[in-house]
């Protein structure tokens, strides 16, 4: 038990039939943090939640609360509570009796209820609207009334399961804003889930990636950034290019047949490992003046800058730069020390980061997919 | 716009022809044939005569009342439990719910009372285990029970249907914010499933209130039921005129109590399915 933790996994595992969803997942979760847990659709981010949320057993391990274990006690009596995906708020009643609905349990009085219904609702930006039928609300605004309800019976921790996924980008960039100001303001824990790394990124404290039912990495969102641990995380947290390499010594990493200075040490010498180089990390100099050499394949305009595919060595490149070059350029590739992260071999090399069969429209498709799911 | 506003009439035109002929002109004859007499000439009189069968007329809806409660307190927690279990679980429960009704009413009602003769099947077992015998054909809970057992099914699939629709995050919702069970069911699922309710009510009450061969083969002769007095007046006595007045009559009082039950599960009816 280190100190402020409120939650505490030990040993995690689920199993459905024969398929693993969660694998011996170990977790603490400080108090008052925002944390998020973050993987493609599948990883059992969703599983880990409803565990700690307790509508969901473990198969094995425990769910620690303030030290106690909280493995065998009903949803109804843990200080936890969910925002759900689709809102799940009461259609048969209105805005003011959804939110009335864990204090009435409570037996508090009617004159507390509707004072403080009326603070949860400014609160969440809704003033005046008790009367409103649930079903005359916006997807925007019920996400909002749902906020409202579980944070009126002054929950611990809020548990949050893709909370803005049916909410169009403009609204989803806003209420992200909002959530985390709402956060801060109640001075609770969030645990959040999403396969949005944007939005983990923007709004925790703590990111938790996750894929096949095991933890990836657990850090800062500049940590996940700038020192993913495997081929997985730093391919689902922003574009990665990651290559092939060898670590020839201290700071010395060999990869694309030339030798780069880089920051990484404690590899065995000759060591092979996975090279990760973010895409707007890549220097472009005229052809000839780089370490080494490529020919630019696809050049797509992205607003901030131009996202090109080049082909060095016979292996695509994504860089982003903010000058235009048109396709079939030759160009000069340098790469400053602090843009290259060097990760040890998992079992995750070579399965992401190159970018030959890239294309937008395929991203789009896999996006909508997820969304669905 | 035009043309398809006209097909809209058109493809409903067999619809309406067909309700006509075989709803709205029957109900024609019944008011007529209500207030007149053998010569088709004006009376109420049979309509002043009905005061005679108003304890039949209790009674079968008193019965067809118990019949329906009885449904509605079996079918509720059986819709709950098939709308939760596995699909494949619910293919083989709705089988089964819905097997007995591939066969005749008076076929099933006919082995019913095959069962529960004072020679029939049970008491045969009960001789020959030297138990007690049970005196139950010809008594109104014989009667109850095949209404119970014909029309039950058409409690559980409305029931079923609206739980099976029903989003099972508000369940957990309301756990999840400190409801136990009792709370939960009272606060969440009743309500959400009173149109299913009142739909099963009304499709179980109506047919068991005016059934006359259950209550002829299972209650004997001991009692009637309104329907069976409805039968008699077309089939043996030829009174048709007062057959229809007390049809009409009966129309009426269910009408009456469906409205009591609308008024008491609220307004909306989205939902609210028919089979």
């Amino acid at each position: 038990m280190g100190n402020g933790v409120i939650i505490e996994l030990q040993n995690i595992s689920k199993r459905y039939d024969d398929e693993v969803i969660l694998d011996n997942i170990n977790l603490s979760i400080k108090d008052k943090e925002f944390m998020t847990f973050l993987g493609p659709s599948g990883c059992g981010k969703t599983t880990t939640l409803r565990i700690i949320a307790g509508f969901l057993e473990a198969d094995n391990g425990q769910v620690i609360f303030e030290g106690k274990d909280i493995n065998n006690l009903p949803p109804h009596k843990r200080q936890v509570n969910t925002i759900f995906q689709r809102y799940a708020l009461f259609p048969h009643l209105n805005v003011y009796d959804n939110i009335a609905f864990g204090l009435r349990v409570k037996k508090m009085k009617e004159k507390d209820i509707s004072k403080k219904v009326k603070e949860m609702l400014e609160l969440v930006n809704l003033r005046g609207f008790q009367k409103r039928n649930i079903a005359s609300l916006s997807g925007g605004q019920q996400q909002r009334v749902a906020i409202a309800r579980a944070l009126a019976v002054e929950p611990r921790v809020l548990l949050l399961d893709e909370p803005l996924g049916a909410l169009d980008l403009k609204l989803r960039k806003d209420m992200q804003v909002e959530l985390k100001s709402i956060q801060k303001r109640m001075g609770i824990t969030f645990i959040y889930v999403t396969h949005d790394q944007q939005e983990a990124l923007s709004m925790s404290d703590t990111v938790v990636v996750m894929n096949d039912g095991k933890i990836q990495q657990i850090g800062s969102p500049i940590d996940i950034y700038n020192e993913p641990k495997n081929a997985f995380v730093a391919d689902f947290i922003g574009e990665s290019n990651i290559l092939d390499g060898v670590m020839l010594d201290d700071f010395k990493a060999k990869f694309s047949g030339a030798v780069f200075q880089c920051l990484d040490k404690g590899f065995a010498v000759n060591e092979s490992v996975d090279i990760v180089v973010r895409p707007e990390d890549v220097d472009v100099v005229p052809y000839g003046e780089g370490t080494i050499s490529g020919v630019i394949t696809s050049n797509t305009f992205k607003g901030v800058h131009f996202e090109m595919i080049v082909d060095i060595d016979n292996f695509k490149w994504m860089i982003q730069t903010t000058d235009y070059y048109p396709v079939g350029t030759k160009i000069g590739i340098v790469i400053e020390p602090d843009a290259i992260h060097v990760m040890k071999k998992s079992e995750y090399s070579g399965m992401f980061g190159d970018y030959s069969s890239f294309s937008d429209e395929i991203e789009h498709l896999s996006d909508v997919t997820e969304e669905e799911e | 716009m035009k043309k398809s506003s006209l097909m809209k009439k058109l493809t409903a035109a067999p619809y309406l022809v067909w309700a006509a002929i075989f709803i709205i002109v029957p109900l024609i004859f019944v008011l007529i044939y209500s207030v007149t007499d053998a010569d088709g000439s004006f009376t109420l009189q049979y309509i002043s005569d009905i005061g005679k069968y108003k304890d039949v007329m209790l009674n079968s809806i008193w019965l067809g009342f118990i019949a329906t409660v009885i449904s509605l307190v079996i079918a509720y927690p059986l819709a709950y439990i098939m709308a939760r279990t596995t699909a494949n679980v619910q293919r083989t429960m709705m089988i089964l719910v819905m097997l007995p009704m591939w066969m005749n009413l008076l076929i099933r009602t006919y082995s019913m009372m095959i069962l529960m003769q004072d020679t029939g099947i049970i008491n045969s077992v009960l001789t020959y285990f030297n138990l007690p015998n049970l005196h139950m054909i010809n008594t109104q809970g014989a009667v109850v029970l095949g209404m119970v057992y014909n029309y039950i099914p058409y409690m559980i699939l409305p029931l079923y249907s609206i739980m099976s629709k029903m989003d099972m995050n508000l369940i957990e919702a309301a756990g999840d914010l400190g409801a136990n069970k009792i709370v939960t069911f009272k606060d969440i699922i009743l309500p959400l499933t009173l149109p299913g309710i009142a739909s099963g009510f009304t499709m179980v009450f109506v047919p068991s209130v005016s059934t006359f061969y259950i209550s002829k083969k299972l209650g004997g002769n001991t009692f009637s039921l309104i329907g069976d007095v409805i039968e008699m007046q077309f089939k043996s006595a030829n009174n048709y005129n007062l057959g229809a007045a007390l049809s009409l009559v009966l129309m009426v009082l269910i009408i009456i109590c469906m409205m009591v039950m609308n008024r008491f599960t609220g307004d909306d009816d989205d939902g609210g399915v028919l089979i």
